[in-house]
């Protein structure tokens, strides 16, 4: 039996806590007092995953069986999410993988040969073959990706776009052509985080740019409060008009998981476990993880962590019309991830792990460090946000000067370039996203290489402005100089100078809350 | 007779300069230069036209350093006499009348010893007005040298009196001041590169090195044409500053250039195999290179577009990769010194004299010593971008 999350007040015998620090974690003796917020453990997995899978495609909600929407002759397009989540990646079989042969052993039987499949990563990077590999399974991979049935999404492929109308709002929806002309679009989605999934897969994940810039833009940004609410995110918002328009246009079976919060196994266990709870055999791996960590080379220590597979197990599988899907999957996500916490404090800290949606086989850099910190973790709450308005923040993470030249070239340009000039997210919108977005030597390497799009760095960016306006301060501990200065914050050797550091805006005597995460949680913030 | 820092043949310190190069500055200015402080005598202005001028501040160029550091090529030793005295950027006050400029006047030179100066036919060039292009800069009644401050019998500005030719003078307004006026010379360089460069309007331009030629070209090219966006390539925090005060649209640091061009054209960027140097597919329409380095050189030559300009300003080193060259059908154009008809029909020097009045050049000569002081004086040029100056010059009053 799983236990709720849990909310634990540091008092004489509380051991040092854990907290995530790139690649690497550390120990940390916090102020006596200081709330910690305890992810919830992992609820119990579905036992058949099989069945459940087909139950869910044969029983769908508010709409027909799958069998039923599959018929001889008809054009299928099976759309699903891409190497972003789940975090960090899955143990295989993917259940990306399961789902997809399921829906094609249907559409098989009903004789349906007009098949693609598309990694729906909107601006994200291509997959590389042996990524998609790792989602759809080998089996599905050699029958599909040889004739380029199976393929990335591409939106800068204006020929492959079909511009499908605008919202009440004036927001342009312009999705896959391939999808748009389908007879039946079947989108297989995991939800690691309530943020994911309803409308946003498939307006979001197969949209192009001049649709995205209705929402990824500063002001919806600052005004998603938070993203992990649907319902007072404009974000989704904006996603949910364009889902309105795409679902007139295109019949959309959507397929929705949800995972549980069984992330570290093996010799990485003790990370999910409750300090004071750890066994010997946790504070032996949890030393000798360390110690190890600490002498490896760089690049093992890389190894290591991009290495890591997760043992999720399966809390639920709903298919049929995309909101009722979405509210079943929104249930499943909330029993597993929210922690009840009452009012808000003057200081949040959070570790910074060492991946992120973006960073998958490749290097946190300065923009994704911070994103994955305020953008992620800041707004992993639903009411309010953890800390007060004007409060501090304090994250740990090295912040080292990173880049992958291969995933992330735009990112270095917008470190140097933009945020030299400003940190601001609505002046850098207008000064500068425009000329990332056209950019044609990004949108060459988007297209043929594996880079993120031009536009990418400006959205993380963005996706931290409700941070930005929030807080009052915000402090790395043990961060790179010069990486954080340039992105507008500060750095601190230890938790006692960044409390230090912020005492002038939050006081010496401080309400304190460390999300001790991951395993993933959202804060019920009442 | 009088005081003048000379160059003299010393082929053993030649060699010793070129050997260590520029990587130890002290030893260059020190016992291994062939330059000494001399009492000599002074240069005579016997034929007509010339006259003498007593010098008030003489500017330390790049092409001088090059001479006390052993870089300038042996290509050079045909067109200068030894053993001379060095100094073509000059703000001096006339001792002699000089035909229609009376006796006290203040003037500034062009340095280029053209046919005129030297009373010989008019060559070709000269008729045409592209005196820096002169043919007879080793003939006529003149020591052979390419211009004053390269010569035996003229003198140079870093000795007490020189001589000049009308043909190569120009009065100095009153309201200019002297460390101004002491910047025409190489001012009217930077005028006849930026016309040089012909610049159709809007088109990027990349200006590589910040030093006084860079940060002059960048003025003239803002003044003088319709470039649209200018990127200055440049190392020190000064010389950011005054790029920009001169019209650079944006300044980049010498490792980030083809970051920064590709950024700003849209090229597309390309590595090749083995350590072989990057370079862009596009880039801008036309690059000045100002430094001369191979480096410099290699970089422009990489980041301008197909069918592009390049202009070299610095004096330029050996062992550049002429590939984009041939490959991008780049058009490589060279500019040195000024000309009396530049394409905007009038002399460089008169443009140059205006731009002196109006540009925010408060504080480019940043620093002035004696001629006595000459070992630190050539030191602190040398490092003038670190120390954040872009001009040393000689006081030679002072002297």
């Amino acid at each position: 039996m799983s236990r709720p999350g849990f909310v634990l007040e540091v008092d004489d015998r509380t051991p040092p806590l854990l907290v995530h620090n790139g690649e690497g974690f550390l120990l940390e003796r916090f102020p006596l007092g200081t709330r910690v917020v305890y992810p919830p453990e992992a609820l119990p997995a579905v036992r058949d995953v099989d069945e459940a899978i087909q139950s869910a495609l044969l029983n769908p909600i508010e709409s027909e069986p799958l069998p039923d929407l599959l018929r001889a002759g008809m054009r299928l397009t099976i759309a699903f999410d891409d190497i972003s989540i789940p975090l960090p990646p899955m143990k295989k079989p993917d259940i990306r993988q399961r789902i997809i042969e399921a829906v094609l052993e249907l559409a098989a039987r009903a004789g349906v040969d007009d098949v693609e499949l598309i990694s729906a990563n909107a601006l994200h990077r291509r997959l590389t073959p042996n990524e998609l590999r790792d989602i759809v399974g080998e089996r599905v991979f050699r029958s599909f990706f040889p004739d380029g049935k199976l393929y990335n999404f591409d939106a800068e492929d204006a020929a492959n776009l079909t511009h499908l109308g605008q919202t009440r709002h004036g927001e342009d929806v312009e999705i896959s052509k391939r999808a748009a002309e389908s007879d039946l679009l079947v989108y297989v989605n995991v939800n690691l985080v309530a943020m994911d999934g309803g409308h946003k897969s498939t307006s979001i994940g197969l949209a192009s740019y001049k649709s995205l810039k209705h929402h990824h833009n500063s002001h919806t940004m600052i005004h998603s409060r938070s993203f992990m609410d649907h319902k007072r995110s404009k974000m989704h918002e904006s996603a949910w008009r364009m889902g309105e328009i795409l679902t007139q246009h295109v019949k959309v079976f959507q397929i929705e998981t949800t995972l549980n919060n069984d992330i570290f196994g093996g010799p990485l266990e003790f990370l999910q476990k409750r300090e004071w709870e750890w066994s010997v055999k946790d504070q032996a791996s949890m030393l000798g993880t360390k110690r190890a960590l600490a002498a490896a080379p760089g690049k093992l220590r890389h190894k290591i962590f991009t290495d890591v597979r997760s043992n999720y197990g399966l809390t639920g599988v709903h298919a049929g019309k995309i909101e009722p899907v979405h509210d079943k999957t929104l249930e499943n996500v909330h029993r597993q991830h929210l922690v009840e916490v009452q009012g808000q404090s003057d200081v949040a800290i959070m570790g910074v792990p060492f991946i992120g949606p973006y960073n998958v086989n490749s290097v946190m850099n300065p923009i994704l460090a911070a994103c994955m910190g305020l953008g992620y973790y800041f707004n992993s709450y639903r009411g309010n946000p953890i800390v007060r308005k004007d409060g501090a923040v304090i994250l740990y993470h090295p912040v080292d000067y990173e880049f992958s030249q291969l995933h992330h070239p735009s990112y270095v340009d917008f470190f140097e370039e933009v945020l030299a000039e400003s940190t601001d997210p609505a002046t850098i919108e207008a000064k500068f996203e425009k000329q990332y977005a056209e950019d044609p030597w990004y949108i060459h390497l988007y297209r043929t290489s594996y880079a993120y799009h031009g536009v990418h760095p400006f959205y993380m960016w963005y996706w931290i402005s409700h941070a930005l306006d929030h807080c009052g301060d915000i402090v790395w501990v043990g961060a790179n100089r010069k990486t954080v200065e340039r992105m507008g914050f500060r750095s601190a050797s230890t938790l006692q100078d960044a409390l230090e550091m912020v005492s002038h805006s939050v006081g010496r005597s401080p309400s304190i809350t460390y999300l001790h995460n991951p395993p993933h949680l959202l804060a019920d913030v009442r | 007779m009088m005081l003048a820092l000379e160059m003299y043949r010393s082929p053993a310190k030649f060699l010793a300069a070129k050997a260590v190069g520029g990587r130890i500055p002290g030893i260059l200015t020190g016992p291994a230069a062939p330059l000494r402080l001399v009492t000599i005598n002074e240069p005579k202005a016997e034929r007509p036209g010339w006259a003498r001028i007593r010098p008030i501040l003489s500017g330390i160029c790049g092409s001088d350093l090059g001479m006390v550091t052993g870089s300038t090529k042996l290509y050079f030793s045909a067109v200068v006499s030894m053993p001379f005295v060095p100094g073509h950027e000059v703000v001096g006050e006339l001792l002699d009348d000089c035909e229609d400029l009376p006796k006290g006047t203040r003037v500034v030179m062009d340095s280029v010893l053209t046919c005129a100066a030297r009373g010989v036919e008019p060559c070709e060039n000269c008729v045409s007005g592209n005196t820096n292009r002169c043919d007879r800069i080793t003939v006529g009644h003149v020591a052979p040298g390419l211009q004053t401050g390269f010569c035996q019998d003229t003198g140079g500005g870093w000795g007490n009196v020189l001589v000049a030719h009308r043909s190569q003078l120009y009065a100095v307004p009153d309201g200019l001041s002297d460390e101004r006026a002491v910047l025409v010379e190489p001012l009217a360089g930077a005028v006849h590169a930026a016309l040089r460069a012909k610049i159709t309007p809007g088109q990027s331009v990349l200006v590589s090195g910040a030093g006084a030629v860079g940060l002059f070209a960048t003025l003239a090219l803002r003044e003088l044409t319709q470039a649209g966006r200018i990127t200055v390539v440049a190392k020190h925090a000064k010389q950011r500053e005054l790029a920009r005060a001169f019209g650079a649209s944006d300044v980049v640091a010498p490792d980030e250039v083809f970051r920064g061009v590709r950024r700003s054209t849209g090229a597309f960027r390309l590595k090749p195999d083995f350590g072989a140097g990057e370079f862009l597919l596009g880039g801008v329409d036309v690059a000045v290179d100002a430094v001369g380095s191979k480096d410099s050189i290699d970089t422009v030559l990489r980041v301008t577009k197909a069918g592009g300009r390049v202009v070299l300003s610095g004096m330029p080193a050996s062992g550049a990769d002429l590939s984009p060259v041939w490959f991008r059908e780049l058009e490589v154009t060279g500019t040195y010194a000024s000309a009396r008809e530049e394409p905007n029909g009038r002399p460089a020097f008169e443009t140059a004299l205006e731009l002196a009045g109006r540009a925010p050049l408060d504080g480019i000569v940043g620093a002035r010593y004696p001629l006595y002081r000459w070992r630190e004086a050539l030191d602190h040029a040398h490092s003038a971008g670190r120390l954040g100056t872009v001009k040393v010059a000689f006081d030679v009053r002072a002297s």
